[in-house]
């Protein structure tokens, strides 16, 4: 039987060992603070993760889910189902403001917050992760993967991404 | 008048005569991005500019993200798994528009002793490449999807709706790019110009092809799961002449849709594009790759 006071317990381990789970190629960041999981719940001891995709064509999707679900099968939990979902839709907004914080410190541009809309301007003039100048300039709106564009500092010399606002 | 207030949570909420039509249309939304996600993908390594080469790959990785969730949703409804989809489906099964089927490499780049080659050399596949169709292609594509997502974003079948809510964002930088690439192509060169003029003449009919009515079209307006796929073709056009005009370049005058693909009838590229596609899966039935 299970009780609420125990179902509340066994969220507190579920969240426990979601925030060990990093995304494979920023893994800087767990899937936590990149804001892909929707929710998450405990039926008569079955598990359902529900996590949102960053990018719909995201190739690590495939690798994040079963890793979460090795999770918190090693939290204790057999019956674990990490269900992909698009309502609510990820947008870059539900990155955490620590995950945007460890972006910046891994060398990615973090995006601004755009509620779901990009604008044009948004992707002029980002700040540049290394040397915080804005005398930037964008030099292609796809990157090395679907989640990064590419610019270059004016003030510092490097080429930088950004993690896309979208 | 009942079914236009109704909402369509689930698939399982869907049944006749809405279920059918539903499915009809997803097919032609999946193979559409399925199939332009393929022609992009074959100027990965050959783009003309590294940036472009990166763009295409891109969108070519997002279109088949797009094709991917709407084949899992037809799987939700009924329909063979994704990968049986894609592999095994018959020529005729496909419910693409000859937009998207298009190829931009003419025949005589594939070597004669190996018709299907996918690896001719570079050199040999950029003298026959035309990247000029290619990016118009593109343009006249994702201003496509983004007329018909928006919409689709208000639809009654809400699993449909929340994709698309998702994909316009994605799309968002797709037609950021190529109103870009139009403008500074349009206005280059004299040559440049001429080049992309002349993909926007040969390109048209076929354009206007992707909004190819259908005889599900009434159910699907009726019960407000997407608008008429007239106008969407008006919204469209509203949205790529301005566009053109700005880049220089002529909007066609009238010309006659082409249609087919809608019912399965395509033309002899599909033919080789599955060829290219489905070989292996022919080869060895159920192999992992």
């Amino acid at each position: 039987m299970v009780t609420t006071a125990s179902t509340s317990r066994g969220l507190d381990l579920i969240w426990q060992a979601l925030e060990t789970v990093c995304d494979p190629e920023i893994p800087a960041l767990t899937v936590i603070e990149l804001g892909i999981i929707a929710d998450a719940w405990i039926d008569n001891g079955r598990v359902t993760i529900q996590m949102c995709p960053t990018f719909s064509g995201c190739p690590a999707l495939d690798i994040m889910q079963s890793q979460i679900k090795a999770a918190v099968q090693g939290a204790g939990f057999d019956d674990v189902t990490v269900a992909v979902v698009f309502d609510p839709p990820w947008t870059s907004d539900r990155i955490t403001p620590e995950g945007l914080r460890k972006l910046k410190q891994f060398g990615l541009a973090p995006p601004v917050r755009c509620s779901g809309v990009v604008r044009e301007d948004m992707l002029h003039n980002v700040a540049c992760p290394f040397c915080d100048s804005k005398n930037t300039t964008l030099e292609s709106i796809f990157g090395p993967t679907l989640c990064r564009a590419i610019h270059y500092c004016n003030n510092c010399l490097q080429s930088f991404e950004q993690f896309k606002p979208v | 008048m009942r079914a236009r207030n109704m909402i369509y949570s689930k698939t399982i909420d869907l049944m006749d005569p809405v279920r059918l039509p539903v499915i009809d249309l997803l097919y032609r939304l999946a193979d559409d991005g399925l199939i332009i996600g393929h022609r992009n993908s074959e100027w990965t390594g050959l783009g003309p500019a590294m940036e472009e080469d990166i763009a295409f790959s891109n969108m070519a990785q997002d279109k088949m993200g797009h094709a991917l969730a709407m084949y899992n949703l037809l799987h939700e409804m009924g329909e063979p798994e994704p990968d049986v989809l894609v592999y095994q489906r018959r020529e005729e099964e496909f419910r693409c528009c000859s937009l998207v089927v298009l190829e931009c490499f003419d025949e005589s780049a594939r070597t004669a002793d190996s018709p299907l080659s996918n690896n001719p050399t570079r050199d040999s596949l950029l003298a026959h490449g035309d990247w000029a169709i290619a990016l118009v292609r593109q343009f006249f594509f994702s201003a496509g999807d983004e007329v018909r997502f928006a919409a689709l974003a208000e639809s009654t079948f809400a699993p449909l709706a929340a994709l698309a809510r998702k994909f316009r964002g994605e799309i968002k930088y797709h037609t950021m790019h190529d109103e870009a690439m139009l403008q500074r192509l349009g206005r280059g060169t004299t040559k440049s110009g001429q080049r992309i003029q002349t993909a926007v003449d040969a390109l048209w009919p076929h354009a206007l092809g992707m909004f190819e009515p259908t005889n599900h079209d009434k159910v699907l307006v009726q019960s407000g799961i997407c608008p008429l796929e007239s106008e969407l073709c008006d919204a469209w056009r509203e949205s790529v002449e301005p566009l053109l005009r700005k880049s220089g370049i002529d909007v066609p005058a009238k010309a006659n849709p082409i249609y087919g693909g809608r019912s399965g009838k395509h033309s002899p590229e599909l033919t080789a594009l599955l060829d290219d596609l489905q070989k292996v899966a022919r080869l060895d039935p159920g192999a992992k790759w």
